[in-house]
């Protein structure tokens, strides 16, 4: 491809290869040379570090695979012998286990700080989905591994998890059997799941790859969200952020060492330690913690959605649409706001009061006078499904949600303040998530929950076309050097 | 070469290519669908699918925890009181609106059977061993989410969308039953 106009190499070695397949002047291209915004911080070292860990994952997998047995019978005794005989055992799995861990903190803050530097705004839309995907395969691989050491908590983990599905209309109890293999999570299950979880790292490679590829060729954002105007705006990736990398690279290992060698367990619970039985439940199943804020999601959906609720949130949609979403109210509509205004009115009082207050003493009267309040369109555990799978998908429409010129969140201060609320509605979940499903916890979910939803499908929306404008540096170089004064 | 690159009946060549296209995606498909089917139960899994209970030494009160598919199964003798209990229920305030006579065989209304596994997401509900806790209905109570389950099996309180599933089962003697 990029024959025609290569520099040969001087190294023969090089060159001959060079010549026939052009790798080093690939590598020198993309790497060596290749034009870096000048004025990264300490947040982009972190697409670094998640390469990092998927190498490792894979390559401490791969050595623990050779001594693991995917049997029902066999693999939590397998697990426990690479602990407390095989050469090293221990090591390689505390690495793995831990990694797992390190690769969500380092991705979730890969994330954020897409998030806050408008990172996924154009040109860099399909890049960031391939990023959304990325994390829903890591997560599908997080949830396969947390199966195969087959102790109670793997087991009903993979109980739980798989019976969301069943929510699913229609096809949802065959779809469950079809995961199992069974009639309940068994040696079948462990099977594949040991399968897969051989697989998809290699998939999260390939994706990897086009992220990578996509990143190459609209090049990185930076902290001030405006693009390189020239050379002045840029430094070479070697040797400075091969440098940067380096560093930060160096803590991020410090933390992870200290995880593997002082609280190796830190991380997970006792019921992993506790061989899987099929008859009896633990008191407390909780995932993984970086699944928690999903998990409390899920939770939070503890009502069906009632004909009330559907006619009210329909209403409250097209309110939403024409307010937020659109720059001005359609013409054509606006007559008909009044009359929305009040059907979501009155369909919202009976749809609150059913899907909130349905254990209140002093309502029970009046919630039991409310007819028709049994016809639902989707039960509590399929809505709870949905707003857990939408919690993911929404973020990767994050580009068309948010049309907002500026990409920087340094030079927006509204959406700033929402999107650290957003981040602390996420960790309020997360914690929300490990607790028991009871009051108050179930009501501080609920918000949490709406929050996380309102600020992408409300809040983001109406600031695209409401958030003022700030004036912008006119160059990276320009920002820099204003810095420093 | 002219004559070659128009044929001489377009229609005949696009009959050919549309047929060729189906049988070739045809084809793919069950060959897929062959991948698809080994993920579903095997045959040595099916063959499974039947469990005998000898239920003579069960008193009232009791419940058994017995194996069937995988799946715990409850099988409990109830007392005249939770009998009574589970059938002065008003139906229509339930969830799942079922009566007690259609979850239990008629002229053997003191055994109740049923799959012990919450129809939430899976978990097995306390309640069968004398010490865990039945829930304040009296049946079983689930750990995992908090779904209250009566002496019938009921969804009284909680998430669960449904009852506790009760096995096609029939009494092959007075004293055993075969679930399945």
């Amino acid at each position: 491809m990029a024959n025609a106009n290569r520099e040969p190499f001087e190294n023969k070695f090089v060159e001959w290869v060079d010549s026939r397949l052009p790798v080093f002047t690939m590598i020198q291209k993309e790497y060596g040379v290749f034009p870096t915004p000048k004025n990264f911080n300490y947040f982009w070292n972190f697409g670094a570090l998640a390469m990092v860990m998927l190498v490792t994952m894979i390559a401490s997998g791969v050595i623990l695979a050779m001594h693991y047995t995917p049997n029902a019978a066999l693999a939590f005794n397998s697990v426990e012998r690479i602990t407390r005989d095989v050469n090293y055992g221990w090591l390689l799995r505390y690495l793995h286990m831990n990694g797992a861990s390190m690769f969500f903190i380092a991705v979730y803050i890969h994330i954020f700080r897409g998030l806050y530097y408008g990172s996924y705004k154009q040109p860099r839309e399909l890049l960031w989905i391939f990023g959304i995907i990325i994390f829903l395969l890591m997560m599908a691989t997080a949830f396969m591994g947390y199966t195969l050491p087959w102790s109670q908590m793997s087991g009903w983990g993979a109980t739980v998890i798989t019976s969301l599905f069943s929510a699913i209309p229609l096809v949802g109890e065959g779809l469950v059997t079809w995961l199992w293999g069974g009639f309940s999570v068994d040696n079948p299950t462990l099977n594949r799941f040991f399968a897969l979880h051989y697989l998809l790292p290699f998939l999260i490679c390939a994706v990897v790859g086009l992220h990578v590829w996509a990143l190459h060729v609209v090049g990185s954002n930076n902290p001030t969200g405006i693009d390189p105007k020239g050379p002045q705006d840029t430094l070479p990736f070697n040797p400075y952020y091969t440098i940067k990398d380096m560093f930060g690279l160096s803590i991020f290992l410090i933390a992870y060492a200290f995880l593997i060698f002082y609280a190796p367990t830190l991380l997970t619970h006792q019921d992993h330690f506790v061989p899987f039985n099929p008859m009896v439940t633990p008191a407390h199943i909780v995932p993984e913690w970086y699944f928690l804020p999903f998990y409390a999601i899920l939770r939070s959906i503890t009502f069906d959605f009632t004909i009330y609720l559907i006619v009210a949130g329909a209403a409250g949609a097209v309110l939403i649409y024409n307010y937020c979403w659109r720059k001005t109210p359609c013409e054509k509509t606006k007559p008909f706001f009044p009359a929305l205004i009040a059907v979501a009115v009155i369909f919202g009082i009976p749809a609150v009061l059913l899907a909130f207050f349905k254990d209140v003493e002093a309502l029970k009267g009046i919630i039991g006078m409310i007819p028709f309040a049994g016809v639902h369109l989707i039960e509590a555990k399929l809505g709870g499904v949905l707003a857990m799978f939408g919690s993911i998908l929404l973020l990767a429409v994050l580009p068309w949600l948010d049309r907002h010129p500026v990409r920087s969140g340094r030079y927006r201060p509204w959406y700033r303040v929402a999107l650290i609320a957003f981040v602390a509605s996420a960790v309020l979940l997360g914690y929300i998530g490990a607790k028991p499903a009871e009051q108050p916890f179930i009501t501080i979910g609920q918000l949490a929950t709406l929050y996380y939803f309102g600020f992408l499908l409300v809040i983001v929306p109406w600031l695209s076309h409401n958030e003022p404008v700030a004036v912008l540096p006119n160059s990276i170089h320009e920002a820099v050097l204003a810095e420093k004064k | 070469m002219t004559d070659h690159t128009l044929p001489d009946n377009p229609a005949r060549r696009d009959f050919l290519y549309l047929t060729t296209g189906a049988v070739a995606a045809v084809g793919a498909g069950v060959t897929g669908w062959s991948f698809i089917d080994t993920m579903n139960p095997a045959a040595d899994t099916l063959a499974l699918a039947t469990t005998e209970v000898n239920i003579s030494s069960i008193q009232p009160g009791q419940s058994v925890v017995v194996t069937w598919q995988g799946k715990p199964v409850f099988v409990r003798r109830r007392t005249p009181e939770e009998i009574k209990s589970a059938q002065d229920v008003n139906v229509s305030e339930l969830r799942d609106p079922q009566t007690d006579a259609q979850r239990v065989q008629a002229g053997k209304e003191e055994w109740l059977v049923v799959v012990g596994i919450c129809t939430h997401l899976g978990c097995v509900p306390l309640g069968a061993k004398p010490n865990e806790p039945k829930g304040e209905f009296g049946g079983w109570f689930c750990p995992c989410h908090g779904s209250v389950y009566d002496t019938a099996g009921r969804i009284r309180k909680g998430p669960a969308p449904t009852n506790l599933h009760v096995p096609p089962y029939n009494f092959t003697s007075d004293t055993v039953i075969k679930i399945g």
